[in-house]
């Protein structure tokens, strides 16, 4: 039988951990508020989808995966990709297009890969990652490897065919693979109420079967608990597990989204109760100067990152046939 | 040397790799105890077991993404779609996914999987479940087509398709699994790319694909009797298509007639005919012809059925056309 259970307050990292997680997710905002005003600037080609708001799982998430687990994640991918070990140098250049980006400049924001660090790529269908997390895993099964596949989708992709086929396979093969609902309450510019017709995500991972543990996406260390018991379940070959975050998109869709479809006060709102850094700053009372001396220390990671990115190399316009075939 | 059905040269190819190798793998719907809808699998649930010939659930979508997952990791997964109409709800797993993970990494990624579909009229299932899509997936960068025709050829290719590093579809045609001939001891594998001149001739060249060669061989006997000397070749492989062939074909013969089951218009005739015009244009007497079926759904009555398809005697007229503008 399936079990849904709620995770309450979360006990299991160190202080020491915590901070180095805060850092992280400062880190991870500091990069998408420079990624916003370079784009804003006219400098980053295409279409970009920032992760203000979701920092805390993404690190969450990663801080209690092994290195040798694997992620596919969605067009809103770079505070994923920083938590999997990516240097945040190589993804600014992919955003740039340049061939020190972690795809070469193939790939660009919607395609991030970083295959040595595990991350399989982010994926600009969505759902489209999902059934490939289930091969992953199952590969993980046939070969008898400690390891689990982990997939990140949003609330719009448990909609598509590919979500309830994939988690219907993974839990018919019981395959390690952790299938991550960031659960923002919009698919794009479409709220809940308007795509989906029940409130709780879980009922659809327990019509499958499967375990679902359900936690608040903005308390970075219940996201690393949940995660920790998720990822020991399946690794231990008990099956796939279904975590339900909740967390808040605290921007729109996309750059430049007019956010015509929410209430202005909303994301002020959100701003002050929900954000995911300020109430880890308040929880660890990091002092005022404290957190200068961290803001100014990631500011300048990020700072670096761009001057990094601008000194790359442009691509031969004929590399673009390069890798059509290995 | 030892005589092979087509069905048997398939499994034969699909067993002597799952023999040398824990990384190749089978899936589908139905190949297990059944041993497929068309019987191909028979008997390899016993020899190999269900952790390595696995049934799965009727789910196009997650079984092409499961494949691709575990491709990814460098396994060699054969999935079986079990009528090539189904290709299309496994769509964009092939289409956004498969063919396009290498280049949006950068390199970083291969995806050796193997596809293998079949179909095919004849035998009156109707519309949904006897047209050939060979042409759809032509146009897809990333991907590699084999249509092989004959025993030998079906095996050779279908171990290079499992020993390739990029995605390949791999169509069979239901009425030739019965036909019978001969096959070297071993296997040897066929390379991509490389046409097969199935007769030699010095009047016109016929190019046909699946079902459509032994008809061509029919009408290049029949054309015989008339007076006319017809060279029968079998591009083998679609995607890569091995152009310098078919060109020095049509530079000794000075006409064309393309053959394939599927509808003409829009078919892989179409590419074929544009590369033979474009490389042997000089060398021309006479239009080129294209033999495919009429524009149509493929309705269910046999009369109807039989009508609309291609059969020796249309290649016949088409040769004839040719030779009569000289």
């Amino acid at each position: 039988m399936a079990k849904v259970e709620e995770k309450s307050v979360a006990t299991g990292l160190s202080d020491e951990r915590l901070r180095d997680l805060f850092r992280e997710m400062l880190l991870m905002r500091r990069f998408e508020e420079k990624v916003e005003e370079r784009f804003r600037a006219g400098e980053l080609p295409g279409f970009l989808h920032v992760a203000i708001g979701q920092e805390a799982v993404a690190a969450g998430v990663m801080s209690a995966l092994e290195p040798d687990d694997t992620i596919m994640s969605t067009h809103r991918a770079h505070a994923h990709t920083l938590a999997k070990g990516t240097h945040p140098n190589a993804i600014m250049a992919e955003l740039y297009g340049k061939l020190e980006g972690c795809s070469q400049g193939y790939g660009g924001s919607m395609h991030l890969y970083d295959v040595a660090n595990g991350m399989l790529g982010a994926n600009a269908v969505v759902g489209g990652g999902l059934p490939q997390i289930t091969g992953t895993a199952l590969a993980y099964k046939l070969r008898k490897q400690p390891r689990v596949a982990v997939a990140f989708f949003g609330d719009g992709a448990t909609n598509t065919g590919a979500f309830h086929e994939s988690l219907n396979l993974a839990q018919l093969w019981k395959v390690p693979a952790l299938f991550v609902l960031e659960m923002n309450g919009w698919a794009e510019s479409t709220p809940m109420s308007q795509h989906l017709p029940i409130t709780d995500l879980s009922e659809r991972a327990k019509a499958f079967g499967m375990k679902a543990i359900s936690v608040d996406g903005q308390d970075v260390e219940a996201v690393h608990d949940a995660t920790a018991e998720a990822r020991a379940y399946a690794v231990e070959g008990n099956g796939p597990v279904f975590l339900n975050v909740r967390t808040y998109r605290m921007v729109g869709h996309y750059i430049g989204d007019p956010q015509v479809y929410r209430e202005k006060d909303e994301i002020a709102d959100l701003r002050d109760t929900k954000d995911p850094i300020e109430l880890l700053r308040a929880r660890l009372e990091i002092s005022d100067e404290d957190f200068e001396a961290l803001d100014t220390e990631v500011t300048a990671i990020v700072e670096a990152s761009v001057e990094f990115a601008k000194a790359g190399t442009d691509p031969n316009p004929e590399d673009a046939l390069k890798y059509v075939y290995a | 040397m030892p005589e092979l059905t087509y069905r048997e040269a398939v499994r034969d190819a699909l067993s002597a790799a799952m023999r040398q190798d824990e990384d190749v793998f089978i899936m589908g719907e139905d190949i297990a105890e059944m041993g497929g809808s068309m019987g191909v699998t028979q008997g390899m649930l016993a020899e190999f077991g269900p952790e390595r010939v696995r049934n799965t659930p009727i789910s196009e979508i997650a079984i092409v993404g499961a494949g691709i997952g575990a491709a990814m990791q460098g396994m060699r997964p054969v999935v079986e779609i079990m009528y090539q109409d189904f290709l299309t709800i496994s769509m964009e797993q092939i289409v956004n996914q498969a063919a396009k993970h290498r280049t949006m990494s950068g390199g970083q990624l291969k995806v050796p999987l193997t596809l293998r579909t079949q179909g095919g009229a004849g035998w009156s299932p109707g519309a949904q479940h006897a047209q050939q899509v060979e042409s759809w997936f032509c146009h897809v960068p990333g991907l590699k087509v084999a249509y092989p025709s004959t025993p030998e050829d079906v095996r050779g290719l279908l171990w290079s398709s499992i020993y390739d590093d990029n995605p390949v579809i791999f169509f069979e045609h239901r009425l030739l699994y019965p036909l019978k001939g001969e096959v070297p001891e071993e296997i040897e594998p066929i390379p991509f790319g490389k046409a097969r001149v199935m007769r030699e001739g010095s009047d016109v060249t016929v190019i046909a694909i699946g079902r459509m060669v032994p008809e061509a061989m029919q009408a290049a006997q029949d054309a015989e009797q008339e007076g006319i000397s017809v060279e029968v070749i079998d591009p083998r492989t679609l995607l890569p298509l091995d152009e310098e062939a078919l060109i020095a074909s049509v530079k000794k013969t000075t006409r064309c007639v393309t053959a394939h089951e599927a509808v003409t218009r829009g078919g892989f005739g179409a590419e074929l005919a544009a590369v033979v015009q474009s490389g042997a244009f000089d060398y021309l007497d006479a239009p080129i012809e294209r033999v495919g079926a009429k524009f149509a759904p493929l309705a269910f009555s046999p009369a109807m059925e039989q009508w609309a398809v291609p059969h020796a005697a249309d290649v016949l007229e088409a040769v004839k056309r040719t030779v009569a503008r000289a």
